[in-house]
């Protein structure tokens, strides 16, 4: 039997948290760095980069599906470290890498170069738990997915609505 | 005759299925036109279409009838004999039974019925078609077309031929119920209801037609109540739900045959839960219990009555909130439905109703109860939902008429009188502390329903006064208990505001008492139901709170719009006596608030509270300028003469206060010359008068002020009154000796001039009186007589030197404003303005003389070098010139090419002092620059003066002459002789100053010009760019030039001057977008950079790896907006990358 059904046909849909507005900023001191560490509002800037992806599967964003929380994401502007934990809708979901390797193609292109970024199955969340994150933080691979045009095709539809 | 085949083939093509609509429409038309211009009489057009109307062919014969049809509908207008009609009406009502033609026989049908003139149907004729019409026609099994035509000609019948319809009875009524039962499509439902209007107002007899068969039409009508309209196709605008249910309410509402099936299904609609069904049965009900008669109605007034309370009650939202909310429309539909059919109700049937109200025992009940409770927080949900109803009840029944009025006030008022015991005080000028007549105990209930009892009284007699011109007599009863009762409800409100409340009450009680105070003050008919005392004593309660309150937002704000309530309230009915207590207690007040020393108010409120009252009315308007103007003069005279400086903040305030909240209303109104005329003069004086003045400490924050008002007060007097002024300042002038020999000066001594520029500034008075001077002359009107104009330009000259800005900006709205023909005013002033004299005075070496002599004009290379021992004159001496061309420039004046001349010379010193240094080695030595850099800058500037519009003079509130597209005008001329000197010129310095100016008239350039002549510009543009990011100090003017070129990249006629310039523009944006000093210009740079995304692709293809490398740095930009372009950039330019390139 051919399988084109989808590998969770009926996910949980979650509702969008409200965008925290941040404090319009004040440009007294036009030299003043806002680093992009500051406080933990910092965060957001890189959810609402983040959290606009669309899923593979369906027409909701990550965020819709649960799949990444703000208090996934771990930032150190310092150390230019940054660390994504998603959790897949099911187990065995064969999406997982196409997840992150949106992921790491999003945050790619929207943080500074000096950046390392992580990105990882939230444990237990996932069947091929170890080979998924191998996956995901292999550069070589990564590089050759995004060789695959199809892969970068359906990367870029999964980005292409965040800012649509 | 028209040629037959010519005709054939007309009704040939019309027949014809299978040719297009136009060419059907085109042939069809061809035949109206015959027939119009009797080329072709309508009979020989039956005979030639004989054969298509007999024919045996279904479809050609449909089109035939239709063709006829369609040409008689075309013809309404033309006359016809009657025989002619006769014949074809007949043949029409024949072909009615043809079901496979039926509409071309419809169509004729109705063509012929809606003639109104020329010939129309016999009645014997309709009556036949009527009978056709029932016999033969199935309307409901036809198309929604066609069923819409057949309801058209009933529709039609009935109205036009009532005579013939009538006669056949049952089975008319019978057939038009067969008709239209079961219809759905809205445009034929909305022509079946007005067919059952029409048909039942043609039977009126109780034991008619009607009366038989009214169960079976109100059982066809009643299924469609409430219309529910979920009609999918929203462009069909034509059709709304409202037109729809209007016209079943007229159906339902046509006749008093249908009321006992029309009231028991809105009344059972009226308890369903469906708020649409609420609603629109107590609109049905408001129109049919006006319909129906009395005697219907009375069976059904108390299930009413009894429906009306439940849809009240069931309709408050919170009760909070309907109490603290300042209109009385507030609540949802169904409220205010079911008030609005409450008064019809009230207004048509009184007595039955009213006794229903006052004899309620749910009511009474109520307002028992209400005793129960004194705070508003202990009232338990329900019943204060009740309450808000009874309180709304009693509203519109008190308001809907006098006689009502009456029966309500005198059933509850004593009542409510009663349980808060208060006494009747008719004269109670003796029992005036508060304390003796102040409750025990606060029932909120009582207050509320007495304050909905005052205001719906007030109302009312306003209503009245209003509409019908009527003084409502004092003897009615509703009158005397309000008159008795008055000036203790007056004190029970102000007690209220008194208490402390608790917190949960207090909103609630704050908005009670302000506005049962405010209702009391503002009860009509002068002192016939308030005493004068009771009414000075609400005054002064409010403003003792706005006085010494403010500490309590809400009350002082509340108590702030009672007041101003008030006053417009007063200002509008005209009550000479109340105004003069309220301006008395009130304005009177407000106004020294102002001027007192007590600075524990903040500024603020006093000035909101000023202007607020101020504006309610012109009277006090008046009032407070006047007031103020002495304040102003007795603070200005303490501060002047004693150096007091308490004085000087406070008339700085108050004269803040003037120009910003209440000369921008005194502009709208008229009638302030006189006040203005006479602040102005009085001021005069006022410098005038103190010989030494010592404003030291805010000394120039007051005279800005001064200017400010002066400046506005002068704009707007009249010509003659400003002459007055003019002659005021000129004397003044006259007597100040150090000003009036200025004046007189006619040459500037450089040397002396210069040695005397720092030492010798001017006095603090004489700087005053310069600046008022100015002030009044920056806003005269064009017509007003200036006595002696070469002392004025000479003086403004000499002081503009010496850096008053002021002068220059008078200097300019002079030049800007005189008259060029009839005294030649203009050309005087020009002429010392320009005169060699004046600027060549300076001379000192003789053999400099040579190079004087070319033309009358500014020698400006010498009067330069006259000046190099002071940067600082010739920064004042150019950017006055530039006031000047600024006011030139804008009434079209040729003398502004001269100026400009200068402004470039000044420019390009520097290119040229390498020439001259050569050439004339007897410069005294190198170092002492033509042109310095501050100066050159200065120049540049100019620019800005000249392009950009100012506020503080030459624009249309001060009569500036202004010419059509100037700026256009000017930005045309200047872009050539830029270009080319940017080309020429040879020193960076002088480059980077070239493409300063450049910018600033750019900037202020309408960008439609610059869209114009955007091929040529944007390379200048992008140079300028480049050149303006180099100087910390052009920020501001480098972000204007962006926003400018952002503005060209936008928009589509730009497109092509942007594509031939791609990778010169995404180079500078680059640069750009790393610019250091500003992140407005970072942001803005990277936007437009994203914008550069949408260009043809084989451009930006080639740039893409430059562009993302330079947003890959903007990634790490220390601001976030930054950052955030970047990413939306960094996506734009992503897409167009290739796949390989994985930045």
């Amino acid at each position: 039997m051919v399988n084109s059904g989808l590998i969770n046909a009926n996910p949980i849909v979650y509702e969008k948290k409200e965008r925290r507005v941040r404090s319009a900023p004040t440009y007294n001191d036009e030299y003043t760095v806002e680093p992009i560490d500051q406080l933990e509002s910092f965060l957001l800037t890189f959810l609402n980069h983040i959290r606009d992806i669309k899923d593979p599967e369906h027409p909701y964003s990550l965020e819709e599906l649960k799949v990444i929380t703000e208090n996934a994401i771990e930032v150190d502007d310092r150390r230019s470290y940054v660390r994504v934990t998603f959790t897949p809708t099911v187990e065995h979901c064969s999406m997982a890498t196409v997840i992150g390797l949106c992921l790491r193609v999003k945050l790619m292109r929207s943080l500074p170069s000096r950046y390392k970024v992580d990105i990882k199955v939230a444990p237990g969340t996932h069947a091929t738990e170890a080979a998924v994150n191998k996956q995901l933080n292999d550069k070589e691979r990564v590089a050759a997915a995004l060789e695959n045009p199809n892969l970068v095709d359906m990367v870029d539809e999964c980005l292409g609505a965040s800012y649509a | 005759m028209a040629e037959p085949s010519e005709l054939t083939r007309h009704i040939e093509s019309f027949v014809d299925s299978s040719r297009s609509q136009a060419q059907q429409a085109a042939s069809l038309d061809a035949i109206v036109h015959l027939v119009k211009n009797d080329a072709l009489f309508i009979g020989h057009l039956v005979k030639e279409m004989e054969m298509y109307l007999t024919t045996t062919d279904n479809i050609i014969r449909a089109r035939g009838i239709l063709l006829l049809g369609e040409v008689l509908t075309r013809l309404s207008s033309k006359p016809l004999d009657m025989a002619n009609i006769h014949s074809l009406i007949r043949f029409f009502t024949e072909r009615l039974a043809d079901w496979r033609a039926l509409r071309g026989a419809v169509v004729g049908c109705l063509a012929l019925m809606r003639r109104k003139s020329g010939g129309t149907v016999t009645c014997s004729d309709a009556k036949a078609v009527v009978k056709s019409f029932l016999q033969n026609l199935q309307v409901q099994s036809l198309g929604q077309h066609d069923r819409k035509l057949c309801f058209e000609l009933l529709e039609c019948l009935l109205e036009c031929y009532p005579k013939a319809v009538v006669s056949l009875g049952d089975d008319l009524v019978y057939g038009i119920c067969e008709a239209i039962d079961g219809e759905k499509d809205p445009h034929c439902l909305v022509l079946t209801f007005h067919i059952v209007e029409v048909l039942v107002q043609l039977f009126p007899d109780p034991c008619g037609p009607i009366a038989s068969f009214a169960g079976d039409l109100f059982s066809i009508l009643g299924c469609y109540f409430p219309i529910h309209f979920t009609y999918p196709n929203t462009e069909d605008v034509d059709m709304k739900r409202d037109d729809l249910s209007r016209a079943l309410m007229l159906a339902f509402s046509a006749t008093p045959l249908f009321e006992p099936f029309a009231m028991r299904l809105l009344l059972e609609k009226l308890s369903s839960s469906l708020p649409t069904a609420k609603v629109d049965s107590l609109i049905y009900l408001g129109d049919c219990i006006l319909k129906y008669g009395a005697e219907r109605i009375e069976k059904h007034a108390g299930a009413i009555w009894s429906s009306l309370k439940e849809a009240l009650y069931d309709s408050e939202e919170d009760p909070k909130l309907q109490l603290t909310s300042e209109s009385r429309d507030g609540g949802n539909q169904i409220a205010r439905e079911a008030l609005s059919l409450l008064e019809k109700i009230i207004i048509q049937y009184d007595d039955m109703f009213l006794t229903l109200i006052t004899h309620d025992e749910q009511i009474n009940m109520i307002l028992n109860n209400t005793t129960n409770y004194t705070s508003y927080d202990e009232i338990p949900m329900q019943s204060k939902k009740e309450l808000l109803m009874v309180g709304r009840i009693l509203y519109v029944s008190t308001k809907a008429s006098i006689s009502s009025c009456n029966v309500v006030f005198q059933s509850f008022f004593p009542r409510m009188m009663e349980t808060m015991g208060l006494p009747v005080e008719i004269a109670s000028e003796s029992c005036n502390s508060d304390g003796n007549c102040a409750v025990r105990e606060l029932h909120f209930g009582c207050f509320y329903i007495c304050m909905e009892l005052l205001v719906a009284c007030r109302d009312l007699i306003l209503v009245a006064e209003d509409t019908k011109k009527q003084f409502i007599p004092t003897t009615e009863s509703y009158f005397c208990l309000l008159k008795q009762f008055s000036t203790s409800l007056s004190k029970i409100f102000s007690s209220i505001l008194n208490r402390s409340i608790n917190e949960a009450d207090h909103d609630v009680f704050v908005h009670l008492g302000v506005k049962g105070l405010q209702t009391l003050a503002t009860l009509p008919g002068g002192y016939g139901l308030i005493l004068k005392s009771t009414f000075d004593n609400i005054l002064l309660r409010l403003m003792s709170i706005i006085i010494s309150d403010f500490g309590k937002t809400l009350l002082w704000k509340l108590a702030l719009k009672a007041l101003v309530h008030i006053g417009s309230f007063l200002h509008g009915c005209d009550d000479s006596e109340k105004i003069l207590s309220y301006m008395d207690i009130v304005t009177e007040k407000i106004v020294s608030l102002l001027s007192s020393d007590d600075f524990s108010m903040p500024f603020s409120l006093k000035m909101e509270a000023v202007s607020v009252i101020g504006k309610s009315g012109l009277h006090y308007m008046m009032k407070i300028t006047v007031k103020l103007e002495d304040i102003i003069l007795i603070k200005l005279s303490e501060c002047m003469i004693q150096g007091n400086l308490e004085s000087a903040k406070i008339v700085l305030h108050i004269l803040e206060c003037y120009s910003k909240e209440l000369l921008p209303w005194i502009q709208k109104n008229e009638g302030f010359e006189e006040v203005l005329l006479h602040l102005v003069v009085r001021i005069w004086n006022q410098v005038d008068n103190c010989r030494s003045l010592d404003v030291d400490t805010g000394g120039k924050d007051l005279l800005e002020a001064v200017i400010k008002v002066m400046k506005f007060a002068v704009a707007y007097c009249s010509v003659e009154n400003q002459n007055i002024i003019v002659d005021k300042a000129y004397r003044i002038l006259l007597s100040n000796p150090s000003l009036q020999l200025k004046g007189s000066l006619l040459t500037i001594h450089m040397k002396g001039f210069i040695s005397t520029l720092e030492v010798d500034k001017l006095s603090s008075r004489d700087e005053w009186i310069l600046s008022l001077l100015a002030s009044v002359v920056i806003a005269l009107r064009a017509q007003t007589l200036i006595p002696n104009l070469t002392t004025f330009v000479r003086l403004f000259m000499i002081t503009m030197l010496e850096g008053y800005t002021i002068a220059a900006q008078a200097l300019s709205s002079l030049v800007n404003k005189l008259d060029l023909m009839p005294n030649g005013a203009l050309e005087e002033a020009m002429d010392i303005i320009f005169s060699r004299n004046f600027w060549g005075s300076y001379e000192t070496s003789p053999e400099r003389t040579g190079r004087m002599s070319h033309g009358n004009e500014i020698d400006l290379p010498n009067f330069l070098l006259g000046a190099a021992h002071s940067e600082l004159l010739l920064n004042h001496a150019i950017s006055g010139l530039a006031w000047i061309a600024k006011g030139l420039l804008m009434r079209g004046h040729d003398r502004v090419k001269d100026l400009t001349m200068i402004f470039l010379k000044c420019l390009l010193s520097e290119d040229r002092m390498d020439s001259f240094s050569l050439n004339e080695g007897s410069l005294e030595n190198s170092s002492q620059q033509f042109a310095s850099t501050s100066v050159m800058k200065c120049a540049a500037d100019a620019f800005q003066i000249i392009m950009s519009d100012s506020g503080i003079c030459l624009n249309r509130q001060f009569y500036a002459t202004i010419r059509p597209l100037y700026k256009q005008r000017f930005f045309s001329t200047m872009m050539p002789i830029f270009q080319s000197l940017i080309i020429q010129s040879g020193s960076s310095l002088s480059r980077a100053m070239l493409h300063r100016a450049f910018a600033h008239i750019i900037c202020d350039t309408p960008l439609l010009a610059i869209l114009d002549s955007a091929k040529r510009l944007i390379p200048m543009v992008l140079d300028a760019l480049t050149s303006l990011s180099k100087d910390v100090s052009d920020k501001d003017v480098l972000y204007s030039l962006l926003l400018i070129f952002s503005g060209v990249l936008t928009d589509k006629n730009g497109h092509e001057a942007i594509v031939e310039n791609t990778s010169k523009i995404i180079n500078s944006l680059i640069a750009l977008s790393a610019y250091p000093h500003m992140m407005l210009v970072r942001e803005t740079a990277i936007q437009c950079l994203a914008a550069m995304s949408e260009l043809p692709h084989a451009r930006i293809y080639p740039m893409r790896i430059q562009v993302l490398q330079a947003i890959v740095k903007a990634l790490d930009d220390p601001k976030r907006a930054v950052r955030q372009e970047a990413v939306r950039c960094q996506h734009a330019w992503a897409s167009i990358a290739s796949r390989s390139l994985h930045f």
